[in-house]
């Protein structure tokens, strides 16, 4: 037990707040509470923590503790956190970073609750990509917290494990909510709303944690997300159609239930490969296609309107339908391991589709009429959706987080 | 416009235990301590291919605990007794064609090796390089100098905190010292009473016990040297060093997909034609890591061309494009065969 005096110069590049903030979070204890305070504090750099246990980071409300990096001239996030254990991120927002808002890695138990991540100037390519983005996570729970303008997702949880997404709100991202490489996933009660998607759900190839799975998306509104997609090219989502609710990407065990789903111009549920993206998979322990997905009980609602005509997707359902394009689309891409010798999907293993409300349903059979995934242009697809008239065992998440 | 911040902090045990609150205390210079010369037992050393400081120079200094010595890993780095410590100054010529007129520090980063960890300490140089105080939030000051081009450069210079020292040296959730390996020794120092390859002096020393793989040394690339590899190999050797401390499984950057040590060689890992995970708006655009023989398509050309701290790589620790490495990469992949 010691006193230590710190005597710490401080110029306009770094301002006396900004330093205490970051001495704090460095000299941070277990079982310390750090105060943000009131105010709208400018930030010029990375504020960051590593390898601490025990550590709550509180504000005095989202409206009331606000760090603005607007001018932001180091760092790739706004705040980062690695290397710890049960991590509490409580009561503030964090505005206008260059790059992600709120990066957590290698953290077991990070909870955000009532955390904002925000852009303020609206949807702009120029926004950073991620707004709550814990990643390579154990325990994660993110509730009664909001994400404004990421020029990705809103709030994205990649590479973990047991997860709660909850009473949290999203809008004016390319995507809401985005789970992607994860397991044991519940993502209830959420209000995603005028995004380019609002939910989805993707595995993606290359990465450290392979496959995502025993995932549950119920109870959410997922509504007007018909943002035109704003995502710098290159990136996974800017594959995603402006007007689509949740989208499901080479996903596994995934069961979406009890959702309001309503008013996504493109594409209310889209269940689909990987392949959609166009991309060659050289990944040998990647498995690019959807198994045991349960569409069941959700609402949906669309009025006849334009799809988005500037997507593949929407062009396909619109040369089709016109304006009254179906809620329901699976690329009829099943993964070939769990198909029999006379061509039927292994039990357990099916697209499942059993008592949605207003939702009619379009196959597009890529698998019987294209070499590729989109071409060549033409819509030969089937809605008969009795091979899809089935029931899976509901899942169980078995998330020790429940808190 | 300058003020003092005074904050007192109590402690039960931390980091600081190991910390003084100026350079000068650890006894590791002789007085007047801008000169830099080590005391006894401070020993200088250098390191074969460099990690991109913004054109900083840099002076390194190893100081081993009386009676003790370093133990070689398999891997090529070595295991260090307690109480070692590391010391990297950082300075700018005022003028790079006229180093002899005079010169700034900036800052010295010391790394002590505890009983189960490395601390990673910061001090920053007063302006009359008298002395330089432990900043462990960092700090940010404007820095100028000449360029060997005689241009006058102007930089917010970054000094990175306790933390953001963790964001490179942190592999597998352990501290590792970079740049002291074997291979990146393995050549000859100027010392005061004449030139001799480090290992073999590092033995002589006593600093380092001797090791059975001293007989068929590895060498490291030296990127900046022509004559010291083909391009594709001097391209690696930068990426290895600028890069590959986070892009590599265990490493900060491991989220990405995207490794690129030395020794990889799976090309999809190295970026050839790899779509990004988590780019945002660092793809620039671009669809692929690395198109090749299109270094213009290619996401690790536009993110290593930026100084935005949103789109550039590596993300910390640069204010100013090293054109040298960018021009290396860039020839490095429109060589590649598409």
């Amino acid at each position: 037990m010691r006193y230590i005096l710190i005597v710490t110069f401080v110029s306009i590049l770094f301002s006396s707040y900004e330093k205490e903030i970051q001495t704090l979070l460095i000299l941070a204890e277990a079982g310390d509470t750090i105060h943000l305070g009131e105010g709208n504090f400018s930030i010029k750099g990375s504020l960051s923590m590593e390898g601490k246990e025990n550590i709550v980071i509180s504000g005095n409300g989202m409206n009331k503790s606000i760090l603005s990096f607007k001018g932001q001239i180091e760092g790739a996030e706004g705040l980062l956190i690695s290397n710890s254990k049960n991590i509490t991120l409580v009561d503030f927002t964090i505005q206008d970073t260059k790059g992600d808002a709120i990066k957590t890695k290698d953290v077991k138990g990070i909870t955000f609750r009532r955390v904002k991540a925000e852009w303020t100037d609206g949807p702009n390519p120029e926004n950073g990509a991620y707004g709550l983005y814990p990643v390579l996570c154990e325990n994660v729970l993110i509730e009664y917290s909001i994400a404004i303008g990421a020029s990705d997702a809103g709030i994205y949880v990649g590479q973990s494990k047991n997860i709660i997404v909850r009473n949290s709100e999203a809008f004016h991202n390319v995507a809401g909510i985005e789970i992607e490489n994860s397991i044991n996933v519940d993502v209830y009660d959420n209000y995603a709303h005028h995004n380019t998607g609002g939910i989805l759900i993707f595995d993606l190839p290359d990465l450290v944690q392979k496959e995502g799975e025993f995932i549950r998306v119920y109870n959410n509104r997922s509504e007007f997300n018909n943002l035109d997609n704003f995502a710098p090219e290159g990136n996974i989502v800017g594959n995603v159609p402006a007007g689509t609710g949740i989208m499901i990407l080479a996903a596994k065990n995934v069961e979406i239930f009890e959702n309001q789903i309503i008013e996504n111009k493109t594409v209310g549920t889209a269940i689909v490969s990987y392949f959609i993206t166009e991309e060659p998979v050289t990944d040998s322990l990647y498995n690019p296609y959807t198994s045991s997905i349960s569409i069941h009980d959700n609402v949906y609602k669309r009025s006849k309107q334009f799809p988005d005509l500037g997507h593949k997707i929407g062009q396909l359902l619109f040369a089709k339908f016109w304006r009254d394009v179906p809620e329901i689309v699976f690329d009829g891409m099943p993964d070939p391991q769990f198909i029999d010798d006379k061509g039927n999907i292994l039990d357990g293993y099916n697209l499942c589709i059993q008592n949605n409300v207003g939702a009619e349903f379009v196959n597009l059979e890529i698998d019987k009429h294209f070499e590729h995934w989109y071409s060549p242009f033409i819509t030969k697809f089937s809605q008969d959706i009795s091979p899809f008239n089935c029931q899976l065992p509901p899942i169980s998440t078995n998330i020790l987080t429940a808190q | 416009m300058v003020f003092i911040n005074i904050c007192i902090i109590w402690l039960f045990s931390s980091p600081l235990d190991y910390a003084k609150p100026t350079l000068s205390e650890f006894g590791f210079f002789k007085e007047p301590l801008k000169l830099q010369k080590p005391t006894n037992g401070v020993f200088p050393y250098s390191v074969a291919s460099q990690l991109f400081s913004n054109y900083a120079e840099k002076r390194r200094f190893i100081k081993i605990p009386d009676g003790k010595k370093l133990t070689t890993n398999m891997d090529g780095s070595f295991t260090y007794p307690t109480g070692s410590v590391l010391i990297k100054t950082f300075y700018y010529p005022d003028k790079f064609n006229e180093p002899e007129i005079g010169q700034q520090i900036i800052e010295t980063r010391l790394l002590i090796k505890t009983q189960n960890d490395w601390v990673a300490l910061p001090y920053v140089w007063n302006e009359t390089q008298t002395d330089a105080v432990l900043e462990i939030a960092g700090d940010r000051l404007p820095v100028h100098w000449i360029d060997k081009n005689d241009n006058l450069i102007e930089i917010e210079y970054s000094v990175p905190n306790m933390n953001q020292c963790k964001g490179c040296h942190v592999h597998y959730n352990e501290f590792k010292p970079l740049g002291p390996k074997l291979k990146n020794l393995n050549f000859s120092y100027n010392y005061i009473n004449g030139s001799a390859n480090q290992i073999e002096k590092w033995v002589e020393l006593g600093l380092l016990e001797a090791n059975p793989l001293f007989s068929e040394l590895p060498q490291s690339i030296n990127y900046e040297d022509p004559h010291s590899g083909p391009v594709d190999a001097r391209a690696r050797a930068w990426l290895d060093v600028n890069c590959a401390n986070c892009h590599q499984l265990g490493g900060p950057a491991e989220t990405s997909g995207l490794f690129l040590e030395f020794e990889q060689l799976n090309p999809k890992a190295l970026g050839i034609m790899k779509p990004p995970i988590a780019a945002g708006r660092g793809t620039g655009n671009h669809k692929y890591t690395i198109v090749p023989g299109n270094p213009e398509k290619s996401i690790m050309v536009y993110r290593i061309n930026s100084t935005d701290p949103g789109i550039m790589m590596p993300e910390l620790g640069r204010k100013l494009i090293h054109e040298e490495g960018l021009a290396l990469i860039r020839q490095w992949i429109k060589e590649m065969n598409p």
